[in-house]
């Protein structure tokens, strides 16, 4: 058997209770059922996580760096989207 | 507490330990053989912790079997300056690795018994014992998962797959019956209730085993024979060979430690 038929999983932890899970890499194999063993055996052999979260990374949409001109460039020079572009009254200074 | 055992009861603990010790520390290196071995990286790492798990769990034995003797036999001891003979392991624990569904069957079979008999021990009169149980029985729920996922997929899996794992059930089926055999020692500490009537686990295993068999379409064998002697001291011929690998960092450095 070789990785190659193997499918590829990005692995998410979550390494308290209360915090968001995180990325913390990838794995491969077989299904969902076996990537979540593999992803306890992997990453969380020293108590880093509370709950595991596996997704094929087939089914990750991802923005690619070609679209980063059209995608985030047009913000920059849109600064009042910012709460610090605002001048606030006196009376609400603490804000 | 071992102070409030009399010295008859301390020796027979000492040698029930001693037994469960050599089962962990035997499988747990043959399970460590497949270090660096597996089929890939993921299964490397998960077969490495398993193996790991029986390594500690021989620790916590050989370490109260240390306390138990308390004549200076420390837990390397136990692990590293015994020859074959002395070994009380079960066969089942000391068949090579062979290939990937050998390895993986053996487990099924031996993590089945293992949560049924760790069950027992966790109500053990020897609160040591019985502690080492309840951190075992979870580190064994896990392996069980694994090992009957991995038979399933191996039985429904391929041909060859099929084959292979078939052929694992086979040539071990004759030795899981020595899982169920209660000698002198395992008599008197079941009815003293430090220990676990072994016999007591022989319908729930075959049940379980059975039906996990089924499901992954493979054939129970039938029993058409055993073989016994590991807790004798007698064993294949694998141990030795076994040991002598295991034990070579000691022989070469008596002693040292890191």
């Amino acid at each position: 058997m070789s990785a190659e038929n193997l499918q590829l999983f990005e692995i998410f932890l979550r390494s308290r209770r209360g915090l968001d899970h995180k990325h913390v890499g990838s794995l491969h194999a077989e299904d969902h059922e076996q990537a979540l063993e593999y992803a306890r055996d992997v990453y969380t052999r020293r108590s880093e996580g509370v709950s595991i979260w596996v997704v094929k990374s087939d089914d990750i949409c991802a923005s690619q760096e070609d679209d980063s001109e059209s995608f985030y460039d047009p913000s920059n020079d849109k600064p009042y989207r910012l709460a610090t572009y605002y001048q606030l009254p006196d009376e609400v200074n603490n804000m | 507490m071992v102070s409030d055992m009399n010295e008859e009861t301390k020796q027979a603990v000492l040698n029930y330990t001693i037994r469960l010790g050599d089962d962990a520390v035997v499988i747990g290196h043959r399970i460590a053989e497949w270090c660096r071995n597996a089929p890939f990286l993921e299964e490397d790492l998960a077969l490495s912790n398993v193996a790991l798990d029986f390594i500690g769990r021989a620790r916590m034995f050989y370490g109260y079997a240390e306390e138990l003797a308390d004549d200076g036999r420390k837990e390397d001891y136990f692990a590293y300056m015994r020859d074959h003979r002395e070994y009380q392991n079960l066969l089942i624990m000391e068949l090579p690795r062979g290939d990937f569904a050998y390895t993986m069957v053996r487990q099924l079979l031996v993590d089945v018994f293992n949560l049924y008999y760790l069950e027992q021990l966790i109500s053990s009169t020897d609160e040591t014992l019985a502690a080492i149980a309840g951190k075992a029985i979870k580190e064994t729920r896990y392996h069980l998962r694994r090992s009957h996922e991995w038979v399933l997929r191996l039985g429904l899996g391929t041909d060859e797959s099929k084959i292979r794992a078939q052929k694992a059930v086979d040539d071990i089926w004759g030795f899981t019956h020595e899982l169920f055999d209660l000698d002198e020692l395992e008599q008197q500490m079941a009815d003293a209730g430090i220990g676990v009537d072994n016999r007591s686990l022989q319908q729930d295993w075959s049940a379980k085993v059975k039906s996990i068999l089924e499901e992954a379409s493979l054939i129970v064998p039938e029993d058409s024979w055993k073989v016994k002697g590991g807790r004798e001291g007698y064993h294949t011929e694998y141990l030795g060979q076994m040991l002598n690998e295991m034990q070579c960092v000691h022989r070469a450095n008596p002693g040292l430690e890191w």
